[in-house]
């Protein structure tokens, strides 16, 4: 991935600490979104060929990857192209700013690039139309072919700037490719950008893959497999392709994940009938036990600080989440709401839980405070489970499958995403049916 | 009237309502009781008079009476063939979360691993795995399909 994953050049040409007067708030589901003016990027004519790069159309091509971004938010409304009213080097020296206000534009992104000596140019401005000046403004440099992150890494700056937020467009998403009838499903580790493009597959489906998750501080992954019918929790670094069992367990693990500073994996062992909690440190390979219960202990999930574990037990009876100190001490169940409670995972600002909910035949995805209280159900549906963060823990993704005929038609398994204010429900695109996502970290951080 | 005289009336009341529900909800239609499948559809044969499976209600893992009979039939047989090993596969239908269903399926498979150990069969005969939801043997998404996929399979490995 190292090899992939560049050296951003960051400069700033210029920063002005003005005072915007637009800002976008996206603590509430957005009614109103911000309309937004993004000009194609100018091409410098003295541009390099770069390979089979149609450098001549780069400058739109970036532009509409950040406007789809954009308008995947939800909080803007990308204008249509057609009624521009300056050509795009002219607009990024400086935009006549009625006209842009004309079009009904609040805000502007313009920019240019230059591709020489196999390096990318690239750099865009921010504008403020109702202020009338430069919000932000950055330039960098990178290889050509890296082009479709600087189109990411743009509409994370700006993003960051309209919101006050982190980004989190520059990510990946791994996920569970499936295919096949519903009773012979074959599953595949696949990858790729938030925006559904760059799928690549990570294994070939000969065997049972399941719940793969990011390492939320490098390109690690753990993933549970099926190899050899072993069911088994593994390792898989996707720069190189290595992987390794977890651990050396006489049975079942399965539910892994990473602990926030990814030195541990967590994880439940089977055996015996009974689940429970271990952790396993990557480095010294020591094996901590976490629950002793005889009831199901599964999906363990880290708080931020590494301080607390949020997990399912069926201690009670039926699945309920809990929450416990990071040794195991202090157990206490948080969701006493009608109907039952699985996969927790904790919020990456810390302050909420996801989990999925089963009441009445019926599954939803919601947030509560890691107390359990102020539980917010967000989406229902027939079956939906999984939710994971995306990095500013302001939008999650999980999978969605439908109702299944006689044969098993009409199932299918796809991702969908929703923001946690219960807006902006949207189905991801992907190359196959989808199940199990994990969202990584920013790229470029 | 006391304040916890009353609590104590308010939960007979609730208690009554769940039995009462409880009740209405167990019925047998077909193929199932309650909502542990009694058919003989997917059902297979270790050998003639031996099923291979026994069903499970909703996210339990307790054996009924007709399961019970089914691996008593399954241990005279291990009995009979003792240079047979078995591997008891334990599933889960798709109405949950799929890591909570591994670790049901697990505890499915035991529990007819242990029955068939009380039944003298050597532990050492009967490796187990679980599948959770991942291998349902009725694909449709119905009550009936659920009930034949809450299951676990013994299944001969030599």
């Amino acid at each position: 991935m190292k090899k992939i994953l560049f050296t951003l050049l960051f400069y700033f040409i210029f920063l002005i600490k003005s005072f915007a007067l637009i800002e976008v708030d996206i603590t509430r589901g957005n009614l109103d979104p911000l309309p937004i003016a993004v000009s194609p990027l100018h091409v410098d004519v003295k541009s390099d060929n770069f390979k089979d790069l149609k450098v001549k159309e780069l400058g739109e091509n970036i532009s509409e990857i950040i406007e789809k971004n954009f308008k995947n938010t939800g909080l803007f409304n990308p204008l249509k192209k057609d009624a521009f009213v300056q050509k795009p080097d002219i607009a990024h020296l400086k935009p006549r700013f009625e006209d842009w206000r004309l079009i009904k534009a609040q805000a502007l992104v313009t920019g240019k690039l230059l591709i020489k000596n196999e390096k990318l140019k690239v750099e865009f401005r921010l504008w403020d139309l109702t202020a009338a000046q430069e919000m932000t403004a950055l330039a960098f440099t990178t290889t050509p072919s890296n082009w479709r992150r600087v189109a990411h890494i743009i509409s994370d700056k700006i993003y960051e700037r309209l919101t006050g937020e982190e980004g989190y467009f520059d990510t990946r998403i791994i996920y569970v490719a499936e295919s096949g009838p519903k009773s012979q499903r074959i599953k595949k580790l696949a990858i790729m950008d938030q925006d559904g493009s760059n799928t690549k597959y990570l294994t070939l489906g000969n065997e049972l893959v399941l719940t793969p998750r990011f390492n939320p501080t490098n390109q690690m992954v753990t993933y549970m497999s099926y190899f050899r019918n072993m069911p088994r929790v593994y390792l898989l670094d996707i720069e190189t392709g290595t992987q390794e069992v977890v651990g050396n367990f006489p049975g079942m693990t399965f539910a892994p994940r990473f602990s926030p500073d990814g030195t541990k994996i967590i994880m439940s062992f089977a055996k015996d009938g009974n689940s429970d909690i271990y952790t396993m440190d990557l480095e010294s390979r020591v094996v901590e036990r976490i629950t002793e219960h005889s009831s199901i202990d599964t999906s363990p999930s880290f708080s931020p600080d590494g301080k607390f574990i949020a997990f399912n037990s069926d201690r009670s009876g039926l699945q309920q989440i809990y929450v416990m100190r990071s040794d195991g001490s202090n157990v206490k169940r948080v969701t006493f709401g009608k109907g039952i409670y699985g996969t927790p995972v904790w919020s990456p600002r810390g302050d909420l839980i996801a989990f999925t909910k089963m009441h009445k035949g019926r599954f939803y995805i919601g947030v509560m405070r890691t107390d359990g209280t102020g539980e917010r159900l967000l989406t229902e549906n027939y079956y939906q489970e999984a939710p994971s963060w995306s990095p500013n823990g302001r939008v999650l993704v999980f999978y969605r499958e439908t109702k299944a005929g006689d044969k098993g038609e009409g199932f299918t398994a796809k991702l969908w995403s929703i923001d946690i204010t219960g807006y902006n429900e949207r189905k991801l695109s992907t190359k196959t049916d989808a199940s199990d996502p994990s969202w990584s970290s920013l790229l470029s951080k | 009237m006391t304040l916890k005289s009353n609590l104590k009336n308010i939960l007979l009341v609730i208690f009554a309502t769940l039995i009462l529900s409880a009740c209405s909800t167990a019925k047998k239609t077909g193929d199932i009781d309650g909502d542990v499948y009694t058919g003989k559809e997917t059902v297979e044969f270790l050998a003639a008079g031996v099923p291979d499976r026994v069903f499970f209600a909703t996210n339990k893992s307790s054996l009924t009476t007709a399961s019970r009979a089914t691996l008593r039939k399954q241990a005279t047989f291990l009995r009979k063939n003792k240079n047979l090993n078995v591997t008891i596969e334990g599933h889960a239908d798709e109405r949950g979360t799929r890591e909570y269903n591994l670790a049901l399926g697990e505890r499915r498979a035991n529990a007819a691993r242990d029955y068939l150990m009380t039944y003298g069969i050597s532990g050492k005969r009967i490796s187990v795995i679980s599948y959770g939801k991942e291998k349902p043997v009725n694909p449709k998404s119905s009550p009936l399909a659920w009930s034949q996929n809450r299951r676990s399979v013994t299944v001969k490995v030599n």
